[in-house]
Protein backbone atom coordinates (compact mmCIF):
# COMPACT_ATOMS: atom_id res chain seq x y z
CA UNK A 1 0.00 0.00 0.00
CA UNK A 2 2.78 2.35 1.26
CA UNK A 3 4.78 1.39 -1.84
CA UNK A 4 2.27 1.84 -4.41
CA UNK A 5 1.20 5.24 -3.21
CA UNK A 6 5.36 6.27 -3.33
CA UNK A 7 5.21 5.27 -6.68
CA UNK A 8 2.35 7.10 -7.45
CA UNK A 9 3.98 9.97 -5.96
CA UNK A 10 7.37 9.60 -7.55
CA UNK A 11 5.73 8.81 -10.90
CA UNK A 12 3.70 12.12 -10.84
CA UNK A 13 7.03 14.12 -10.28
CA UNK A 14 8.70 12.24 -12.95
CA UNK A 15 6.03 12.92 -15.17
CA UNK A 16 6.03 17.29 -13.76
CA UNK A 17 10.11 17.33 -14.56
CA UNK A 18 9.48 15.93 -17.88
CA UNK A 19 6.38 18.18 -18.41
CA UNK A 20 8.98 21.17 -17.59
CA UNK A 21 11.48 19.83 -20.04
CA UNK A 22 9.29 19.92 -22.78
CA UNK A 23 7.82 23.49 -21.97
CA UNK A 24 11.75 24.31 -21.48
CA UNK A 25 12.43 23.90 -24.86
CA UNK A 26 8.70 25.16 -26.22
CA UNK A 27 9.66 27.93 -25.10
CA UNK A 28 13.02 28.25 -26.39
CA UNK A 29 13.94 29.52 -30.09
CA UNK A 30 13.67 27.24 -32.96
CA UNK A 31 16.72 26.22 -34.63
CA UNK A 32 15.30 24.96 -37.85
CA UNK A 33 16.89 27.53 -40.77
CA UNK A 34 14.11 28.62 -43.74
CA UNK A 35 15.74 26.82 -46.06
CA UNK A 36 15.32 28.62 -49.27
CA UNK A 37 15.42 32.32 -47.45
CA UNK A 38 18.31 31.19 -45.06
CA UNK A 39 21.53 29.15 -45.44
CA UNK A 40 23.60 28.09 -43.44
CA UNK A 41 27.60 28.20 -43.11
CA UNK A 42 29.04 24.89 -44.46
CA UNK A 43 31.76 23.48 -42.85
CA UNK A 44 35.03 23.74 -44.53
CA UNK A 45 35.04 20.25 -44.29
CA UNK A 46 32.23 19.55 -46.41
CA UNK A 47 32.93 17.08 -49.41
CA UNK A 48 31.27 18.28 -52.67
CA UNK A 49 32.53 17.49 -56.20
CA UNK A 50 35.93 18.59 -56.75
CA UNK A 51 37.32 21.86 -57.69
CA UNK A 52 40.27 23.46 -58.88
CA UNK A 53 42.16 25.50 -56.38
CA UNK A 54 42.35 29.27 -57.27
CA UNK A 55 45.57 30.46 -56.48
CA UNK A 56 45.11 33.63 -54.85
CA UNK A 57 47.61 35.62 -56.04
CA UNK A 58 47.60 35.26 -59.45
CA UNK A 59 44.12 34.16 -59.97
CA UNK A 60 45.07 31.17 -61.99
CA UNK A 61 44.91 27.33 -61.15
CA UNK A 62 47.62 25.17 -59.81
CA UNK A 63 47.18 22.25 -62.13
CA UNK A 64 50.18 21.08 -64.21
CA UNK A 65 48.71 18.07 -65.98
CA UNK A 66 50.23 15.41 -64.38
CA UNK A 67 46.79 13.22 -65.32
CA UNK A 68 47.61 11.54 -61.90
CA UNK A 69 44.11 12.39 -60.88
CA UNK A 70 42.75 10.75 -64.17
CA UNK A 71 44.57 7.82 -63.81
CA UNK A 72 44.00 7.43 -60.14
CA UNK A 73 39.86 8.04 -60.25
CA UNK A 74 38.24 4.70 -59.93
CA UNK A 75 35.05 5.68 -61.20
CA UNK A 76 36.75 7.45 -64.73
CA UNK A 77 34.98 10.54 -64.31
CA UNK A 78 38.03 13.43 -64.79
CA UNK A 79 38.90 13.73 -68.24
CA UNK A 80 41.97 15.82 -68.60
CA UNK A 81 43.20 17.99 -72.20
CA UNK A 82 46.53 19.45 -72.20
CA UNK A 83 48.38 20.39 -74.66
CA UNK A 84 52.46 21.63 -74.59
CA UNK A 85 52.14 24.47 -76.94
CA UNK A 86 55.68 25.17 -79.50
CA UNK A 87 58.82 26.02 -77.37
CA UNK A 88 57.43 26.10 -73.84
CA UNK A 89 58.56 24.03 -71.21
CA UNK A 90 55.68 22.60 -69.60
CA UNK A 91 52.43 21.28 -70.48
CA UNK A 92 48.97 23.52 -69.94
CA UNK A 93 45.42 22.30 -69.25
CA UNK A 94 43.13 23.51 -71.73
CA UNK A 95 39.94 21.48 -70.25
CA UNK A 96 39.37 19.50 -67.01
CA UNK A 97 36.12 17.77 -67.09
CA UNK A 98 34.62 16.57 -64.63
CA UNK A 99 31.63 13.58 -65.00
CA UNK A 100 30.30 14.09 -61.38
CA UNK A 101 27.31 11.59 -62.11
CA UNK A 102 29.70 9.27 -61.60
CA UNK A 103 32.01 10.38 -59.34
CA UNK A 104 31.39 8.12 -55.75
CA UNK A 105 33.37 11.33 -53.73
CA UNK A 106 36.61 8.76 -52.62
CA UNK A 107 38.90 11.97 -52.71
CA UNK A 108 41.36 9.56 -54.20
CA UNK A 109 42.33 12.77 -56.89
CA UNK A 110 42.43 15.04 -54.06
CA UNK A 111 44.70 12.94 -52.53
CA UNK A 112 47.18 12.02 -55.31
CA UNK A 113 47.61 15.67 -56.97
CA UNK A 114 51.14 16.54 -56.14
CA UNK A 115 50.82 20.15 -56.74
CA UNK A 116 47.54 20.69 -54.14
CA UNK A 117 45.64 21.54 -57.02
CA UNK A 118 42.23 20.10 -56.48
CA UNK A 119 39.90 20.57 -53.25
CA UNK A 120 36.04 19.58 -52.25
CA UNK A 121 33.91 22.78 -52.96
CA UNK A 122 31.44 24.14 -51.12
CA UNK A 123 28.34 23.64 -53.24
CA UNK A 124 25.57 21.33 -51.76
CA UNK A 125 22.66 22.96 -53.95
CA UNK A 126 23.29 21.15 -56.97
CA UNK A 127 19.90 20.74 -58.98
CA UNK A 128 19.10 19.80 -62.41
CA UNK A 129 17.20 18.50 -64.91
CA UNK A 130 19.17 16.66 -66.84
CA UNK A 131 22.14 14.77 -66.00
CA UNK A 132 23.99 16.54 -68.57
CA UNK A 133 23.75 19.59 -65.92
CA UNK A 134 26.19 17.73 -63.83
CA UNK A 135 29.29 17.59 -66.24
CA UNK A 136 31.84 20.77 -65.26
CA UNK A 137 34.05 22.47 -67.03
CA UNK A 138 36.40 23.11 -63.87
CA UNK A 139 38.81 25.75 -65.85
CA UNK A 140 36.16 27.09 -66.49
CA UNK A 141 34.93 27.29 -63.06
CA UNK A 142 38.01 28.70 -61.95
CA UNK A 143 38.11 31.77 -64.63
CA UNK A 144 34.34 32.33 -63.09
CA UNK A 145 35.33 31.62 -59.26
CA UNK A 146 38.06 33.87 -59.69
CA UNK A 147 35.92 36.61 -60.77
CA UNK A 148 33.99 36.28 -57.51
CA UNK A 149 36.47 35.89 -55.45
CA UNK A 150 38.02 39.50 -56.61
CA UNK A 151 41.20 38.67 -57.77
CA UNK A 152 42.84 40.14 -60.41
CA UNK A 153 43.98 37.43 -63.01
CA UNK A 154 47.83 37.98 -63.51
CA UNK A 155 49.42 37.25 -67.38
CA UNK A 156 52.60 35.59 -66.54
CA UNK A 157 54.61 38.75 -68.30
CA UNK A 158 57.82 35.88 -69.93
CA UNK A 159 55.70 33.56 -71.38
CA UNK A 160 52.68 36.39 -72.22
CA UNK A 161 53.13 35.19 -76.13
CA UNK A 162 52.78 31.42 -75.84
CA UNK A 163 49.07 31.67 -74.41
CA UNK A 164 48.06 33.09 -76.93
CA UNK A 165 49.18 30.45 -79.15
CA UNK A 166 47.59 27.98 -77.09
CA UNK A 167 44.20 30.15 -77.35
CA UNK A 168 45.24 29.74 -80.99
CA UNK A 169 45.33 26.11 -81.22
CA UNK A 170 42.33 25.60 -78.82
CA UNK A 171 40.03 25.08 -81.65
CA UNK A 172 42.12 22.25 -83.33
CA UNK A 173 41.63 20.87 -79.68
CA UNK A 174 38.10 21.07 -80.23
CA UNK A 175 37.39 19.65 -83.40
CA UNK A 176 39.74 16.63 -82.02
CA UNK A 177 37.18 16.47 -79.63
CA UNK A 178 34.19 16.09 -82.47
CA UNK B 1 -48.35 28.07 -33.21
CA UNK B 2 -45.93 30.74 -34.96
CA UNK B 3 -44.39 31.03 -31.15
CA UNK B 4 -43.39 27.25 -31.14
CA UNK B 5 -42.00 28.01 -35.01
CA UNK B 6 -40.01 31.08 -33.83
CA UNK B 7 -38.57 28.99 -31.16
CA UNK B 8 -37.71 26.24 -33.71
CA UNK B 9 -35.66 28.44 -35.56
CA UNK B 10 -33.60 29.94 -32.96
CA UNK B 11 -32.69 26.43 -32.02
CA UNK B 12 -31.68 25.75 -35.05
CA UNK B 13 -30.25 28.77 -35.75
CA UNK B 14 -27.73 27.88 -32.47
CA UNK B 15 -27.42 24.75 -33.31
CA UNK B 16 -26.11 25.86 -36.78
CA UNK B 17 -23.42 28.23 -35.19
CA UNK B 18 -22.59 25.08 -32.95
CA UNK B 19 -22.01 23.40 -35.81
CA UNK B 20 -19.81 25.64 -37.64
CA UNK B 21 -17.67 26.24 -34.03
CA UNK B 22 -17.04 22.33 -34.07
CA UNK B 23 -15.21 22.69 -37.39
CA UNK B 24 -13.44 26.02 -36.89
CA UNK B 25 -12.88 24.49 -33.50
CA UNK B 26 -11.23 21.49 -35.08
CA UNK B 27 -8.77 23.47 -37.48
CA UNK B 28 -7.66 26.02 -34.83
CA UNK B 29 -6.42 23.16 -32.51
CA UNK B 30 -4.84 21.42 -35.39
CA UNK B 31 -3.05 24.42 -36.15
CA UNK B 32 -1.99 24.61 -32.58
CA UNK B 33 -1.31 21.26 -31.80
CA UNK B 34 0.73 21.65 -34.90
CA UNK B 35 2.71 24.25 -33.64
CA UNK B 36 3.39 23.75 -30.17
CA UNK B 37 4.64 20.42 -31.32
CA UNK B 38 7.00 21.85 -33.63
CA UNK B 39 8.03 24.19 -31.04
CA UNK B 40 8.51 21.71 -28.67
CA UNK B 41 10.54 20.23 -31.00
CA UNK B 42 12.64 23.37 -31.41
CA UNK B 43 10.46 23.54 -35.11
CA UNK B 44 8.55 26.38 -36.36
CA UNK B 45 5.90 24.47 -37.55
CA UNK B 46 3.26 25.41 -40.09
CA UNK B 47 4.65 28.59 -40.77
CA UNK B 48 4.58 29.40 -44.89
CA UNK B 49 0.42 29.25 -45.54
CA UNK B 50 -1.18 32.74 -44.71
CA UNK B 51 0.52 34.58 -41.61
CA UNK B 52 1.87 31.86 -39.10
CA UNK B 53 0.70 29.42 -41.35
CA UNK B 54 -2.83 29.56 -40.00
CA UNK B 55 -4.82 28.67 -43.38
CA UNK B 56 -2.45 25.34 -43.26
CA UNK B 57 -5.59 23.36 -42.09
CA UNK B 58 -8.05 24.92 -44.56
CA UNK B 59 -5.33 23.87 -47.19
CA UNK B 60 -5.23 20.65 -46.17
CA UNK B 61 -9.57 20.16 -44.71
CA UNK B 62 -9.75 21.63 -49.16
CA UNK B 63 -6.68 18.40 -50.06
CA UNK B 64 -9.19 16.05 -47.87
CA UNK B 65 -12.17 16.92 -48.87
CA UNK B 66 -10.72 16.44 -52.90
CA UNK B 67 -9.38 12.86 -51.84
CA UNK B 68 -10.81 9.75 -53.29
CA UNK B 69 -12.86 7.97 -50.72
CA UNK B 70 -11.89 4.21 -51.09
CA UNK B 71 -13.45 1.61 -49.62
CA UNK B 72 -12.09 -2.04 -49.50
CA UNK B 73 -13.27 -4.51 -51.33
CA UNK B 74 -13.87 -6.80 -48.45
CA UNK B 75 -15.42 -4.11 -46.40
CA UNK B 76 -19.15 -3.84 -45.28
CA UNK B 77 -19.74 -0.77 -47.35
CA UNK B 78 -22.85 0.76 -45.31
CA UNK B 79 -20.87 0.73 -41.68
CA UNK B 80 -17.75 1.89 -43.14
CA UNK B 81 -19.60 5.17 -44.63
CA UNK B 82 -21.54 5.54 -41.26
CA UNK B 83 -18.32 5.01 -39.06
CA UNK B 84 -16.53 8.42 -39.19
CA UNK B 85 -20.18 10.14 -39.71
CA UNK B 86 -21.15 8.58 -36.02
CA UNK B 87 -17.59 9.48 -34.79
CA UNK B 88 -17.99 13.36 -35.74
CA UNK B 89 -22.09 14.19 -34.86
CA UNK B 90 -22.22 13.18 -31.46
CA UNK B 91 -19.73 15.37 -29.89
CA UNK B 92 -21.01 17.91 -31.82
CA UNK B 93 -24.82 17.30 -30.38
CA UNK B 94 -23.48 16.85 -27.17
CA UNK B 95 -21.40 20.51 -27.55
CA UNK B 96 -25.02 22.14 -27.25
CA UNK B 97 -25.35 21.70 -23.53
CA UNK B 98 -22.20 22.72 -22.78
CA UNK B 99 -22.87 26.18 -20.65
CA UNK B 100 -20.22 28.71 -22.40
CA UNK B 101 -21.64 31.33 -20.45
CA UNK B 102 -25.36 31.66 -18.00
CA UNK B 103 -27.21 32.93 -21.78
CA UNK B 104 -25.19 30.97 -24.22
CA UNK B 105 -26.36 27.16 -24.12
CA UNK B 106 -28.57 26.26 -26.76
CA UNK B 107 -30.46 24.02 -24.19
CA UNK B 108 -30.08 23.36 -20.63
CA UNK B 109 -31.55 20.18 -20.25
CA UNK B 110 -32.28 18.45 -16.84
CA UNK B 111 -30.30 15.49 -17.62
CA UNK B 112 -27.22 17.53 -19.69
CA UNK B 113 -24.58 15.96 -17.79
CA UNK B 114 -25.93 11.99 -18.88
CA UNK B 115 -27.08 13.91 -22.80
CA UNK B 116 -23.46 14.24 -22.81
CA UNK B 117 -22.07 10.98 -21.35
CA UNK B 118 -24.94 9.04 -23.62
CA UNK B 119 -22.99 11.04 -26.61
CA UNK B 120 -19.60 10.51 -25.92
CA UNK B 121 -20.18 6.78 -25.14
CA UNK B 122 -21.04 6.67 -29.33
CA UNK B 123 -17.30 7.16 -30.05
CA UNK B 124 -16.19 3.69 -28.94
CA UNK B 125 -19.58 2.61 -31.15
CA UNK B 126 -17.74 4.36 -34.02
CA UNK B 127 -14.50 2.86 -33.73
CA UNK B 128 -15.77 -0.51 -33.18
CA UNK B 129 -17.49 0.26 -36.17
CA UNK B 130 -14.67 1.17 -37.81
CA UNK B 131 -12.35 -1.11 -37.20
CA UNK B 132 -14.42 -4.34 -37.59
CA UNK B 133 -16.10 -2.92 -41.09
CA UNK B 134 -12.64 -2.65 -42.56
CA UNK B 135 -12.05 -5.96 -43.11
CA UNK B 136 -7.99 -5.20 -42.34
CA UNK B 137 -6.45 -6.82 -39.24
CA UNK B 138 -4.98 -3.58 -37.97
CA UNK B 139 -8.25 -1.83 -37.82
CA UNK B 140 -9.76 -4.68 -36.38
CA UNK B 141 -7.31 -4.28 -33.63
CA UNK B 142 -7.36 -1.17 -32.73
CA UNK B 143 -11.15 -1.21 -32.39
CA UNK B 144 -10.39 -4.24 -29.66
CA UNK B 145 -8.36 -1.91 -27.93
CA UNK B 146 -10.50 0.79 -28.15
CA UNK B 147 -13.39 -1.11 -27.05
CA UNK B 148 -11.28 -2.40 -23.85
CA UNK B 149 -10.30 0.86 -23.04
CA UNK B 150 -12.55 3.12 -23.26
CA UNK B 151 -14.84 0.57 -21.25
CA UNK B 152 -12.33 0.73 -18.32
CA UNK B 153 -11.70 4.21 -18.05
CA UNK B 154 -15.17 4.66 -17.98
CA UNK B 155 -15.17 3.50 -14.95
CA UNK B 156 -13.54 6.09 -12.83
CA UNK B 157 -14.57 8.69 -15.30
CA UNK B 158 -18.28 8.27 -14.12
CA UNK B 159 -16.80 7.72 -10.37
CA UNK B 160 -15.52 11.00 -10.94
CA UNK B 161 -18.61 12.90 -12.56
CA UNK B 162 -20.64 11.30 -9.75
CA UNK B 163 -18.47 13.09 -7.25
CA UNK B 164 -18.68 16.40 -8.91
CA UNK B 165 -22.97 15.57 -9.13
CA UNK B 166 -23.29 14.46 -5.65
CA UNK B 167 -21.16 18.03 -4.85
CA UNK B 168 -23.40 20.29 -6.49
CA UNK B 169 -26.99 18.37 -6.52
CA UNK B 170 -27.51 18.39 -9.97
CA UNK B 171 -27.56 17.07 -13.45
CA UNK B 172 -27.83 20.25 -15.30
CA UNK B 173 -24.62 22.01 -16.12
CA UNK B 174 -26.04 24.86 -16.10
CA UNK B 175 -26.86 24.28 -12.10
CA UNK B 176 -23.66 22.57 -11.36
CA UNK B 177 -22.01 25.60 -12.81
CA UNK B 178 -23.80 27.78 -10.54
CA UNK B 179 -23.57 25.95 -7.08
CA UNK B 180 -20.36 26.43 -7.90
CA UNK B 181 -20.41 29.92 -8.17
CA UNK B 182 -16.59 31.35 -6.38
CA UNK B 183 -15.46 28.13 -4.93
CA UNK B 184 -14.89 25.79 -7.45
CA UNK B 185 -14.90 22.48 -7.09
CA UNK B 186 -11.26 21.56 -7.42
CA UNK B 187 -10.39 24.17 -4.53
CA UNK B 188 -11.65 21.10 -2.36
CA UNK B 189 -8.97 18.55 -2.04
CA UNK B 190 -11.40 15.78 -3.08
CA UNK B 191 -12.63 17.78 -6.53
CA UNK B 192 -9.01 17.90 -6.90
CA UNK B 193 -8.56 14.26 -6.79
CA UNK B 194 -11.21 14.05 -8.72
CA UNK B 195 -10.55 16.65 -11.02
CA UNK B 196 -7.25 14.78 -11.89
CA UNK B 197 -8.50 11.80 -12.27
CA UNK B 198 -10.85 12.66 -14.62
CA UNK B 199 -8.51 14.39 -16.75
CA UNK B 200 -6.34 11.35 -17.12
CA UNK B 201 -9.30 9.43 -17.78
CA UNK B 202 -10.67 12.02 -20.48
CA UNK B 203 -7.10 11.71 -22.27
CA UNK B 204 -7.74 7.94 -22.13
CA UNK B 205 -11.47 8.58 -23.52
CA UNK B 206 -10.70 10.56 -26.40
CA UNK B 207 -7.66 8.33 -27.22
CA UNK B 208 -4.99 10.97 -27.34
CA UNK B 209 -1.45 10.19 -26.31
CA UNK B 210 -0.29 8.81 -24.02
CA UNK B 211 -2.87 6.46 -24.19
CA UNK B 212 -3.69 6.42 -28.25
CA UNK B 213 -3.53 2.69 -28.15
CA UNK B 214 -6.10 2.63 -30.69
CA UNK B 215 -4.02 4.42 -33.56
CA UNK B 216 -0.25 2.83 -32.34
CA UNK B 217 1.46 3.85 -35.92
CA UNK B 218 4.13 1.57 -34.47
CA UNK B 219 2.38 -1.22 -34.54
CA UNK B 220 -1.24 -1.27 -36.09
CA UNK B 221 -0.16 1.61 -38.90
CA UNK B 222 -2.81 3.90 -38.13
CA UNK B 223 -5.26 1.45 -36.12
CA UNK B 224 -9.06 1.64 -36.96
CA UNK B 225 -8.92 4.45 -39.66
CA UNK B 226 -5.90 2.42 -41.71
CA UNK B 227 -8.77 2.08 -44.50
CA UNK B 228 -10.20 5.56 -44.52
CA UNK B 229 -9.18 8.04 -47.21
CA UNK B 230 -9.53 11.65 -47.13
CA UNK B 231 -12.94 13.11 -45.80
CA UNK B 232 -13.40 9.74 -43.69
CA UNK B 233 -10.07 10.09 -42.53
CA UNK B 234 -10.89 14.00 -41.67
CA UNK B 235 -14.37 13.27 -40.32
CA UNK B 236 -12.30 11.07 -37.39
CA UNK B 237 -10.17 13.84 -36.97
CA UNK B 238 -12.81 16.26 -36.79
CA UNK B 239 -14.42 13.96 -34.41
CA UNK B 240 -11.22 13.65 -32.21
CA UNK B 241 -10.52 17.27 -31.86
CA UNK B 242 -14.52 17.85 -31.13
CA UNK B 243 -14.35 15.19 -28.47
CA UNK B 244 -10.96 16.77 -26.60
CA UNK B 245 -13.22 19.71 -26.71
CA UNK B 246 -15.85 18.24 -24.98
CA UNK B 247 -13.98 16.39 -22.31
CA UNK B 248 -12.03 19.66 -21.60
CA UNK B 249 -15.63 22.10 -21.55
CA UNK B 250 -17.05 19.30 -19.59
CA UNK B 251 -14.85 19.70 -16.56
CA UNK B 252 -14.56 23.43 -17.04
CA UNK B 253 -18.08 22.91 -16.22
CA UNK B 254 -17.79 20.29 -13.33
CA UNK B 255 -14.44 21.23 -11.72
CA UNK B 256 -13.39 24.94 -12.87
CA UNK B 257 -16.91 26.38 -12.03
CA UNK B 258 -17.91 27.46 -15.80
CA UNK B 259 -17.58 30.40 -16.34
CA UNK B 260 -17.11 32.08 -12.73
CA UNK B 261 -13.88 34.13 -11.49
CA UNK B 262 -12.45 32.52 -8.42
CA UNK B 263 -13.61 33.86 -5.52
CA UNK B 264 -15.64 36.40 -7.29
CA UNK B 265 -19.04 36.58 -8.46
CA UNK B 266 -20.02 37.80 -11.94
CA UNK B 267 -23.67 39.54 -11.26
CA UNK B 268 -26.02 41.47 -13.74
CA UNK B 269 -26.58 39.69 -17.03
CA UNK B 270 -25.41 42.49 -19.85
CA UNK B 271 -23.76 41.42 -23.27
CA UNK B 272 -20.16 43.05 -21.55
CA UNK B 273 -20.81 40.24 -18.99
CA UNK B 274 -21.70 37.70 -20.87
CA UNK B 275 -19.00 37.98 -23.44
CA UNK B 276 -16.50 38.14 -19.99
CA UNK B 277 -18.31 34.64 -18.66
CA UNK B 278 -17.73 33.35 -22.30
CA UNK B 279 -14.65 34.22 -22.32
CA UNK B 280 -13.52 33.19 -18.93
CA UNK B 281 -14.91 29.74 -19.81
CA UNK B 282 -13.35 29.17 -23.49
CA UNK B 283 -9.85 30.20 -21.85
CA UNK B 284 -9.86 27.26 -18.68
CA UNK B 285 -11.30 24.88 -21.73
CA UNK B 286 -8.15 26.18 -24.17
CA UNK B 287 -6.28 26.16 -21.30
CA UNK B 288 -6.80 22.42 -20.70
CA UNK B 289 -6.67 21.23 -24.48
CA UNK B 290 -3.22 23.11 -24.27
CA UNK B 291 -1.62 20.97 -21.41
CA UNK B 292 -3.72 17.89 -23.43
CA UNK B 293 -1.62 19.03 -26.33
CA UNK B 294 1.40 19.52 -23.97
CA UNK B 295 0.96 16.12 -22.69
CA UNK B 296 0.98 14.29 -25.64
CA UNK B 297 4.27 15.78 -27.29
CA UNK B 298 5.98 15.18 -23.91
CA UNK B 299 5.60 11.31 -22.88
CA UNK B 300 5.79 7.98 -25.01
CA UNK B 301 2.81 5.81 -25.22
CA UNK B 302 2.18 3.25 -22.39
CA UNK B 303 2.21 -0.39 -22.85
CA UNK B 304 -1.19 -1.77 -23.06
CA UNK B 305 -1.45 -4.24 -19.94
CA UNK B 306 0.82 -0.81 -17.97
CA UNK B 307 -2.50 1.55 -19.44
CA UNK B 308 -4.79 -1.19 -18.19
CA UNK B 309 -3.56 -1.76 -14.51
CA UNK B 310 -3.07 1.87 -14.40
CA UNK B 311 -6.75 1.88 -14.86
CA UNK B 312 -7.77 -1.20 -12.34
CA UNK B 313 -5.23 -1.33 -10.15
CA UNK B 314 -4.73 2.81 -9.23
CA UNK B 315 -7.76 4.91 -10.53
CA UNK B 316 -10.55 2.79 -10.14
CA UNK B 317 -9.45 2.53 -6.47
CA UNK B 318 -8.89 6.04 -6.02
CA UNK B 319 -11.80 7.61 -7.56
CA UNK B 320 -13.77 5.08 -5.19
CA UNK B 321 -12.08 5.91 -2.06
CA UNK B 322 -12.62 9.76 -3.45
CA UNK B 323 -16.09 9.19 -3.60
CA UNK B 324 -16.34 8.06 -0.35
CA UNK B 325 -14.81 10.66 1.49
CA UNK B 326 -16.93 13.15 -0.08
CA UNK B 327 -20.02 11.14 0.72
CA UNK B 328 -18.66 11.41 4.45
CA UNK B 329 -17.81 15.05 4.14
CA UNK B 330 -21.34 15.65 2.70
CA UNK B 331 -22.91 13.75 5.77
CA UNK B 332 -20.96 15.13 8.57
CA UNK B 333 -21.52 19.07 6.77
CA UNK B 334 -25.16 18.39 7.04
CA UNK B 335 -24.91 17.09 11.04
Amino acid sequence: MIATIKEIIGGAKSLLVGMSITAKYGMSKTVTAHYPFETLDITPNFRGHIDLVVNTKTGKHKCISCMMCQRTCPSGCIEIKAEKPEGAKKKQLVEYHLDFTKCSLCGNCVEVCPTKALEYSNEYNLVGTSRHDFHFELVERVVKRADAMGIVVVEEKAEEPKPEKAAAEAPVGDDNSE
Amino acid sequence: MSDALIQLIIILALALVVVAYAFGNSAILVWVERKLCGHIQRRPGPCEVGPFGLFQTAIDGIKLMGKQIIIPRNADKRLFMVAPVLSFVPPIIALMVIPFSKHVQVRDLDIGLLFVLSLAAMNVLAILIAGWSSANKYSLFGAVRAVAQNVAYEIPLLICLITAVMWTGSLSLGDIVNAQGGTWFIFYPWGFVAFLVYFITGMAETNRAPFDMPEAESELTAGFHTEYAGMGFGLFFLGEYTNMLLMASLATALFLGGYNLPFIELTGDGVMTELLRVFIFLAKAYGMIIVMIWIRWTFPRVRFDQLMNFCWKILIPVSMANLAITALVMKLGEL
